[in-house]
């Protein structure tokens, strides 16, 4: 049995917090791109003219029924023909983006249609503007509903960005790979990299319960 | 340099095949894992329950490609021997379906009313027996649907044994588009492969959800 050794990482905890963070801030960028492409997406299912709904059911399926890695594979090479030059990071962003983008098109929309229009219609018979009835009747129980499936697609997400180190992206997987290649301690690297995101994902898990128990507490009648 | 043929085409095909073998292992030794996994979730032991929470939440916590990666470079150390790739992918594979699948599971068991359990009690039926043939079947049939879909998510991660190595319809496309300098082409026919082999799926859980659903 080959004996383990960590020491060697300790030099290159710079690398790992730079990974790390460099991870985060790869999936909110993804995260802010697909919830934006989720809720207009959902919108669009919900009333937006026929071609549209059909658009966005084909990209949605085209999405939720291929590999993340060849998506990623397909929009790092399929930009430059376009004529956009870009880094590793700029297209793992909008091929994750565009992945997150179609579960959350999905979970919106689920979200969207859980709300009786019954209720819709009681807040229009009280007199509320069409504005108010969306932020004080649509919104808060859309909300609540959508957040355990929106969180948990979310951590989905953050080990998700763990493929875009085979695009070459610098993010925690990449540094994984660097420090294997100086040290050739891929055990220790690869245990350690699994470590952190590991924490992260429970850091995040953590944080969303206590989001959710603070922001949805407001009791229900089922 | 060569341009995309016939043949690139045949030889991604048949790569598809290491990627059902894949599929069929994960599920062969992950279902029986889920089950055990999804039982001790739902026990009355506080020892079990947590053991498998523990267990789920580590594997569900780490991605799946460092899951890969720790059983590739691990054998060797835990076992002391050098281990062809689709052993170390196998058992990744497996390790992943057994902690996705338990919790579907789990969820069926627990969508069962507990009285259920009560009344196979009262009939004098044992443990095993009120699980077997008044629980399993119920929780069967709401467990189905998103196991279903679970098997899409699982032939789209067999992608990432291609990251080790292992010649599946991923690490195919990823040689012939070497071969050809055709990235996107290769690529997309690739992504086309999977989409006919996920589509079938997905549109058989949404169909199972509706019909299970409202059977109920």
């Amino acid at each position: 049995m080959q004996t383990l050794n960590f020491q060697q990482l300790w030099r290159y905890q710079d690398q790992l917090i730079d990974g790390t963070l460099h991870t985060l801030l790869l999936t909110l960028a993804a995260a802010a791109i697909g919830t934006v492409i989720g809720v207009a997406g959902a919108a669009a299912v919900r009333s937006g003219p026929r071609p549209v709904r059909w658009a966005i059911r084909g990209y949605v399926e085209l999405i939720r029924n291929t590999p993340s890695l060849i998506q990623l594979f397909v929009v790092f090479f399929v930009l430059p023909g376009f004529g956009l030059r870009m880094g590793a990071f700029e297209a793992a962003a909008i091929a994750l983006g565009l992945y997150f983008g179609a579960y959350c098109t999905e979970i919106v929309r689920a979200g969207l249609d859980a709300i009786p229009g019954s209720q819709v219609e009681a807040g229009q018979c009280l007199g509320l503007t069409r504005w108010q009835v969306f932020r004080h009747v649509v919104l808060p129980p859309a909300l609540r509903s959508v957040y355990p499936a929106f969180t948990s697609q979310f951590v989905l997400l953050l080990l998700g960005t763990s493929l875009a180190s085979q695009i070459s992206a610098e993010e925690l997987f990449h540094t994984g790979g660097f420090i294997e290649t100086r040290t050739y301690r891929s055990f220790e690297v690869y245990a350690v990299i699994c470590g952190i995101y590991f924490a992260l994902v429970m850091t995040f898990k953590l944080l969303f319960a206590a989001v959710g128990h603070l922001a949805f507490r407001w009791p229900v009648r089922r | 340099m060569r341009s995309f043929s016939l043949g690139d085409f045949l030889s991604l095909l048949s790569a598809l095949q290491w990627t059902a073998v894949l599929v069929v292992i994960a599920l062969g030794f992950g279902a029986p894992l889920a089950l055990l996994l999804a039982l001790m979730r739902t026990s009355a032991s506080r020892a079990l329950r947590w053991t498998a929470t523990a267990f789920l939440q580590l594997v569900q916590g780490v991605p799946l490609l460092g899951l890969l990666m720790f059983f590739y470079f691990g054998m060797p150390v835990f076992l002391g021997v050098e281990m062809p790739p689709l052993v170390a992918v196998g058992i990744a594979m497996t390790v992943y379906t057994a902690s996705f699948l338990g919790e579907i599971w789990r969820g069926g068991i627990e969508a069962v009313k507990h009285e259920q359990w009560e009344a196979a009690a009262c009939l004098g039926l044992s443990t095993w027996h009120q699980f077997r043939y008044v629980i399993a079947p119920q929780a069967f049939r709401m467990a189905l649907p998103p196991t279903v879909g679970f098997l899409v998510q699982l032939i789209k991660g067999t992608s990432l044994a291609s990251i080790v190595g292992f010649v599946e319809l991923a690490r195919a496309g990823q040689l012939v588009s070497a071969a050809t300098f055709q990235p996107l082409l290769v690529y997309s026919i690739v992504a086309a492969i999977y989409f006919a082999a996920c589509l079938p799926l997905t549109l058989w859980a949404r169909s199972l959800e509706v019909r299970l659903n409202g059977a109920r």
